[in-house]
């Protein structure tokens, strides 16, 4: 069987033009804003610099990473904690954010109040935040430990202040936001799950739950990706919450809180902060990778 | 030329993926934004002040001080008021941009660094007519590295252990002038079922008063110098015996510290369920009863080993010219009014919470612990400046505060990676 030669369109020379700046423009932006600075901060990875001149810049070679992963002692808790808000997001605060869409989505009354409570902190500002879960986790007047009856005792928990329980006052801030994101995502994916799926199914004789797990919750595969990179790269954003609480210090160390302390502001370090920024970055890396492939690699088998 | 629509909308969207990639670097940019104001020339009576006091009743007492200045040379202040913490995150690019001739800044290590780097205009010709105004502590306190006056003070506020009259005299306890009496006190009061020493430090730095004062008492005022700017190592037992000095104290400092803000122990303090609070004298901010404000002594940390209590911890804040307001006289002239008795009276006038430095400054309006601070200060052969003034900002910030918290919590310290960490970072400087 012959080829079928490729359909051939021509563009005017507007259509060119038109194409070309609307390529490049959003390069240029990116490489200014994206690529530059990623790139000097890896080069500054590598010096020592003290911010001011720029011929105090000196070479280090790897001796900032060294000093990261033996001499700082904040790195691996930091790694640790890291580790432990993706597991925790994916094993509480997803299926959780999962269970709100689905219960959402049966048409209940006041369907769209719910959406709106849950949806609610995720749109909150940093400020508001730190506000409201002070209120709740303060150790003399806070509401936690009124309503465990110990407030303004010897024996009230220190939410806060105490580094064995801090880390998990934390997360179950991020999950009270995280899960609301989730939501959302998943009551969009089940809107656009066809209803005559449900329908056969039922008629096949599918209960609810064997109708949810083997057939609606396959077919939003392209959510369930959304949502696997979205949870893993909150775990490496996480980094509000814990900023708000202490600054990310005393048992509420992360990656992001690091770079934050050792770049920006007093505490300046650049070779240290870049060195922890960069190593964020090949981390993160990984993640994104991995949602381009699939993606694109989905793309390509169909194109 | 062809164009396949997909492969166009690919690359974008690849682009747009890599964009995600690149956020994490972004970070690094940040600082690079330069303060920008009107350059005073030299002789036209026109000069520009940089100032932090942001907070309003700060920020009325320098405009108080300004207008007294104008009036009285005949000169014209541009004013420009950052917010205090832009201000001290944004000096590296504020002094290398155009910064403004005269600016507020501190005494100690973060003034000798700028000053070392050049950044700085020395006014040792000020000095010269102010210098009769300052005790030796203060004078030494505005010496750059290299010998030369850099800083006019303005105002001080002392660190020390602040209690309630009353309530000490209701218990019976009296002032500690040794750490032993320090130590026999605090556990009197343990045994009647209260926090003996008051302490908070979820923000990470008052505990460093705590360090100072105990570093101070033990190996003296210059040595507390000497480590800070890392001329002196952290792995020796100097080190270590300020931390073991310090175990001895900790069952007696509140066991909540780390979870509540200075603020909340001051609460603490007036409500006499701490005994007494190692603090900045700003602690009399939190009492807004006037009969609990008028109830608050002070007493200076008790002597440990050398030097009695000589040394005492009062960060001075002041004015300093960059190197470009070095050639503006009206600004020279404007740090010379700053250091008189009559400009520092005028500052007083409107913001009381703080000490002005200069002799012969009117203290009839002083309240009785106001007076009993600037006699500590005046009475002082040496004026620390406080760790994250006298330290390099990130040996404290990234270094200190870790290590004083993890301290805290179970009583260790690991001075061997103090000293490794503070050699890389005072080497990056």
């Amino acid at each position: 069987m012959p080829t079928i030669p490729r359909k051939v369109r021509r563009l005017s020379k507007r259509d060119r033009l038109v194409l070309t700046v609307m390529v490049a423009i959003p390069t240029l932006i990116q490489l200014v804003f994206v690529w530059l600075p990623t790139l000097f901060s890896i080069g500054l990875s590598f010096t020592r610099w003290n911010g001011l001149d720029l011929t105090d810049i000196r070479p280090a070679g790897a001796s900032n990473y060294q000093f990261v992963a033996q001499e700082y002692p904040p790195f691996w808790p930091a790694v640790q904690h890291n580790v432990l808000w993706l597991v925790f997001l994916a094993v509480v605060a997803t299926p959780l954010g999962l269970l709100l869409a689905v219960l959402l989505d049966q048409n209940i009354r006041g369907s769209r109040l719910y959406q709106s409570i849950f949806f609610a902190p995720v749109m909150l500002s940093l400020a508001l935040v730190g506000v409201i879960w002070q209120l709740f986790y303060q150790r003399d007047h806070g509401l936690l430990n009124f309503l465990l009856g110990t407030a303004g005792q010897p024996s009230a928990v220190d939410w806060f202040g105490d580094s064995n329980v801090n880390i998990w006052a934390a997360l179950v801030a991020a999950t009270w936001r995280h899960a609301g994101y989730v939501m959302l995502l998943y009551l969009a994916g089940l809107k656009g799950v066809d209803p005559s799926l449900k329908e056969a199914a039922a008629l096949d004789g599918a209960n609810a739950g064997q109708t949810f797990f083997r057939v609606v919750f396959p077919a939003m595969r392209p959510i369930n990706i959304v949502i696997v990179v979205i949870t893993i790269i909150e775990s490496l954003r996480a980094f509000d919450i814990v900023y708000v609480i202490n600054r990310g210090t005393n048992g509420l160390e992360l990656i992001s809180a690091l770079v934050i302390q050792n770049l920006v502001g007093e505490g300046q370090v650049i070779g240290v902060g870049s060195a922890l920024a960069t190593i964020l970055l090949v981390i993160s890396l990984v993640p994104i990778v991995f949602y381009l492939t699939r993606t694109f690699g989905k793309e390509a088998k169909e194109s | 030329m062809t164009i396949s629509p997909t492969l166009d909308r690919r690359t974008l969207l690849k682009t747009l993926g890599i964009g995600a990639v690149g956020v994490a670097g972004i970070p690094l940019l940040s600082a690079c934004t330069g303060g920008s104001g009107p350059a005073g020339g030299s002789g036209s009576k026109t000069m520009t002040f940089g100032s932090s006091a942001s907070d309003d009743v700060p920020k009325r007492a320098y405009q108080a001080v300004v207008d007294a200045f104008q009036k009285k040379e005949g000169a014209t202040v541009t004013v420009n008021t950052v917010s205090h913490n832009d201000f001290q995150n944004k000096i590296n690019s504020y002094l290398q941009g155009s910064p403004d001739d005269a600016f507020t800044w501190f005494a100690g290590y973060r003034m000798q660094y700028y000053a070392g780097k050049g950044l700085l205009a020395p006014v040792d010709d000020v000095w010269k007519q102010i210098g009769g105004n300052f005790s030796d502590a203060l004078k030494k306190a505005s010496t750059g590295p290299d010998g030369k006056m850099y800083f006019v003070p303005n105002y001080n506020y002392p660190w020390g252990f602040f209690y309630r009259k009353s309530f000490w005299a209701q218990k019976g306890y009296t002032v500690p002038t040794t750490f032993d009496e320090l130590k026999t006190l605090a556990a009197k009061m343990k045994a009647d079922g209260i926090i003996p020493i008051g302490f908070a430090d979820k923000d990470g730095w008052p505990a460093m008063g705590t360090f100072d004062y105990i570093n101070m008492r033990l190996n003296g005022y210059q040595f507390h110098v000497d480590l800070c700017a890392h001329k002196e190592s952290w792995n020796q037992p100097k080190v270590q015996a300020v931390f073991d000095t310090w175990k001895a104290l900790l069952p007696y400092q509140d066991p909540g510290a780390l979870g509540q803000t200075w603020q909340d122990a001051a609460q603490l303090l007036g409500q006499k369920k701490t005994g007494m609070y190692l603090l900045g004298s700003f602690v009399t901010q939190q009492f807004t009863d006037k009969a609990t404000l008028d109830d608050i002594d002070f007493f200076p940390f008790p002597a440990i080993a050398v030097e009695g209590q000589d040394s005492i911890e009062a960060p001075i804040d002041g004015l300093l010219l960059s190197k470009k307001g070095g050639d503006s006289q009206v600004a020279k002239d404007f740090l010379q009014f700053m250091g008189t008795p009559e400009a520092q009276n005028t500052y007083y006038s409107v913001d009381t919470s703080n000490i002005a430095t200069a002799k012969g400054a009117d203290t009839s309006k002083f309240s009785p612990l106001n007076k009993k601070c600037a006699d500590a200060i005046a009475n002082a052969k040496n004026i620390s400046q406080f760790f994250d003034r006298d330290a390099l900002p990130a040996m404290a910030n990234n270094v200190m505060i870790p290590a004083l918290q993890s301290f805290i919590k179970d009583g260790t310290v690991d001075i061997k990676n103090l000293e490794s960490q503070a050699a890389t970072l005072y080497a990056a400087q």
